[in-house]
């Protein structure tokens, strides 16, 4: 066992499973999604991009590719729920909510990709 | 393949993955602990104020992280905000030094700076797009080459494995930029950035003074890329004998170079002096050298040169006294024990009555303190000295020995005279079997001409690549007259100043000094020697299908088909 293995699984599962509880709800009920948990996301996310940082090998660069993915999408969702709360001023409207969620889905499907590769990497060593 | 040019940028995104993280997670637990703390609360009473929101906690927290510092926006903070942003200030001067001082260390990281350099090197090596030659160690030898290379029109990628030198190249006024690179040439790696395989490359030059090196490069040549020329030098002969065993087509040992030089000036000296003039640097003149003498001649310093001058002296059957401060090696020769310097060594070795003297040691102030005091002791002496660093050629100057022999010259001479013109070797081994009435004159013939300063040696090949023009005519009407091309595109086509001393047919054997009436045939090879200028238009006439017409009839050929057809129907109209 490596404790370098360990941290770095932890934060791709870790981003996954955050980002799917902030997406889980109704998709346009405020009080389904949480801005702390999406926060959580973002931060963790960004972390595991970091990490994912140096490796030259062909997972390597897709393991990247996918994180850098999730992060776009889910700062996008901070970005619009910031703009429709402090600049637009429409406050969480059933259509902003949606918008935000399902912008958060869409890296959840990325994260979910980053999860899948990390199995297979797994899997295929023999050690 | 080697990955290191391709790395910087996976090295430095290695190298910061700590400190991002530390900047990310201080950021993500000061906006955290901002959204948290209740605010300044409401003036007309009531319980604790509204905490800030996320878009107001990443705004603060981003100008005050970069020092920016705006103050408290949007509203005058809470006492427990106040307190919890003085810990946001300090934690975030910490992640930011932490992270400037990764960066910095890591700028000044030897290895990071090494592969930078690298990247930089095989990125200008991969975007050359003309023909060049690959020049190892770039010493007092490569430094000529060099030179020579520029002034011809050619570049070069230098490699060097000494730090200083290569910041000498880059102080050199060259015409075109030079890439070079600080490495070991031995290492195949660094060959292959350096374009070994490029099909631009023409050409490898070893001339490191380490014989193991130059012979890793000849080996590196011979597998990495067999069809090119490979220029090695070689100083001892079981290198020599090494890089023959694989093919090697080119090796160069200037002791032996010279050697040949002297038996050759002792044989022939008209022919000696050809050779020089025809292989001279660019832009030098040659000076006459005295004929060395017949007679006894007196050896200091029995070395790897002192060898080769024994044999070239012993084999124009002069007897060679050898003064050595070891103990005889070799009891076939006379051998003095003793220092050459000295006046003693000189008279036992038989000074008074010596012709020549021929000064072979590695240390360049004995060498000419040995001349200096045998010309004391003998005034007439013909005196052979060898040079070892080009930075002494003031004192050799003032001394004005007979004979200089400066190995990394020869080298450069020898180097440039197989890479720019392939066909001066086969008349230069002509010109050393011939005997001395033809070479003196041959060298009279064409110093009258074209003087004493290193004239202009080149080759033609007759093919569509280098005469167009001549392939073309020569497609359609079979006979052409040496004499007819060498003619200078201007009013009443006086002769071209140049010479064919060559002319190369396959199947045929070379023919020496081809005369006017000499016929030309498609795929003739001619060596050249002459001006400049005749080059050019002798470059001119071989390309341009206009000038040849003007340069064989005398008469400018109106060009475009319709003036061309009504130039026909005016000369049909005149018969």
């Amino acid at each position: 066992m490596n404790l370098e293995k360990v941290i770095f699984g932890f934060f791709i599962v870790f981003a996954a499973t955050l980002n799917f509880g902030f997406f889980i709800g109704e998709i346009d009920n405020p009080a389904h999604h949480d801005i702390y948990e999406l926060f959580a996301a973002v931060v963790v996310n960004l972390i595991a991009t970091v990490l994912k940082f140096g490796d030259r090998t062909q997972i390597g660069a897709i393991h990247l590719a996918t994180s850098l993915v999730a992060d776009l999408q889910l700062l996008a969702a901070a970005m619009v729920w910031g703009y429709v709360v402090h600049v637009a001023g429409t406050g969480l409207t059933p259509t902003t909510m949606s918008s935000i969620v399902s912008l958060s889905g869409g890296a959840l499907f990325a994260n979910v990709v980053s999860v899948v590769i990390l199995i297979a990497e797994t899997i295929m060593q023999r050690r | 393949m080697n990955s290191t040019p391709t790395s910087t940028i996976f090295l430095v995104l290695r190298r910061l993955r700590t400190p991002l993280i530390v900047l990310i997670v201080i950021f993500a637990v000061s906006v955290l602990g901002l959204t948290l703390v209740p605010g300044p609360p409401d003036p007309n009473g009531g319980g604790p104020g509204p905490r800030m929101s996320f878009f107001h906690a990443v705004y603060f927290i981003s100008y005050t992280a970069t020092t920016i510092g705006f103050g408290e926006i949007p509203y005058a903070f809470s006492e427990q905000q106040r307190l919890w942003t003085l810990l946001c200030i300090y934690l975030s001067v910490i992640g930011w030094a932490y992270t400037l001082g990764t960066v910095f260390a890591m700028l000044q990281d030897k290895n990071f700076l090494n592969a930078i350099a690298v990247q930089r090197f095989s990125r200008q090596v991969r975007h050359l797009r003309e023909p060049f030659f690959l020049v190892c160690g770039y010493g007092e030898t490569g430094r000529l080459i060099c030179h020579a290379l520029d002034e011809l029109g050619f570049r070069a990628v230098v490699i060097e494995l000494d730090e200083t030198r290569v910041g000498d190249l880059e102080l050199q006024s060259y015409s075109a930029d030079m890439p070079a690179l600080c490495a070991d040439a031995g290492k195949p790696d660094t060959l292959v950035f350096a374009g070994l395989t490029s099909k631009y490359c023409r050409g490898v030059i070893a001339l490191t003074n380490d014989d193991g090196t130059n012979l890793a490069v000849a080996i590196a040549a011979r597998l990495l890329a067999p069809a090119l020329p490979a220029l090695c030098r070689a100083e001892h002969a079981e290198t020599v004998a090494n890089m023959a065993s694989f093919g090697t087509r080119h090796i160069i040992n200037p002791f032996e170079k010279f050697g040949e030089y002297m038996a050759l000036a002792l044989h022939s000296p008209a022919a000696y002096h050809l050779l020089l003039w025809l292989t001279g640097l660019p832009g030098t003149t040659i000076t006459r050298h005295r004929e060395p003498p017949y007679g006894k001649w007196v050896l200091c310093g029995y070395g790897a040169f002192g060898r080769v001058m024994t044999q070239a002296l012993e084999g124009a059957g002069l007897p060679v006294t050898i003064i050595d401060r070891a103990p005889p090696i070799d009891p076939s020769h006379t051998w003095i024990k003793g220092d050459g310097t000295g006046v003693e060594a000189l008279r036992a070795a038989g000074i008074a009555d010596a012709v020549g003297i021929v000064a072979a040691t590695a240390n360049d102030v004995n060498n000419l303190s040995t001349v200096v005091t045998a010309r004391e002791l003998n005034p007439r002496l013909f005196t052979v000295l060898r040079q070892n660093h080009v930075a002494n050629h003031t004192l050799f100057e003032a001394f004005e020995s007979d004979f200089a022999m400066v190995p990394s010259e020869i080298v450069a001479h020898e180097c440039l005279a197989i890479l720019t013109t392939p066909l001066l070797a086969p008349f230069l081994n002509a010109v050393r079997r011939a005997d001395d009435n033809w070479s003196q004159q041959l060298l009279d013939e064409l110093t009258e001409r074209f003087g004493w300063d290193v004239p202009m040696v080149w080759s033609v090949t007759l093919n569509i690549a280098q005469a167009p023009s001549a392939y073309r005519l020569l497609m359609r009407h079979d006979s052409l007259r040496l004499g007819q091309l060498l003619r200078a595109p201007v009013t009443g086509r006086p002769p071209l100043e140049c010479r064919a001393l060559l002319l190369l047919r396959e199947g045929d054997p070379p023919h020496l000094l081809p005369g006017d009436d000499q016929d030309i045939r498609l795929g003739d090879q001619l060596l050249l020697v002459g001006l400049e200028a005749a080059r050019k238009d002798l470059d001119l006439t071989l390309f341009n299908a206009h000038t040849l017409s003007y340069v064989l009839t005398g008469q400018d050929s109106p060009g475009g088909l319709v003036w061309e057809w009504l130039a026909a129907r005016r000369r049909a109209g005149t018969t």
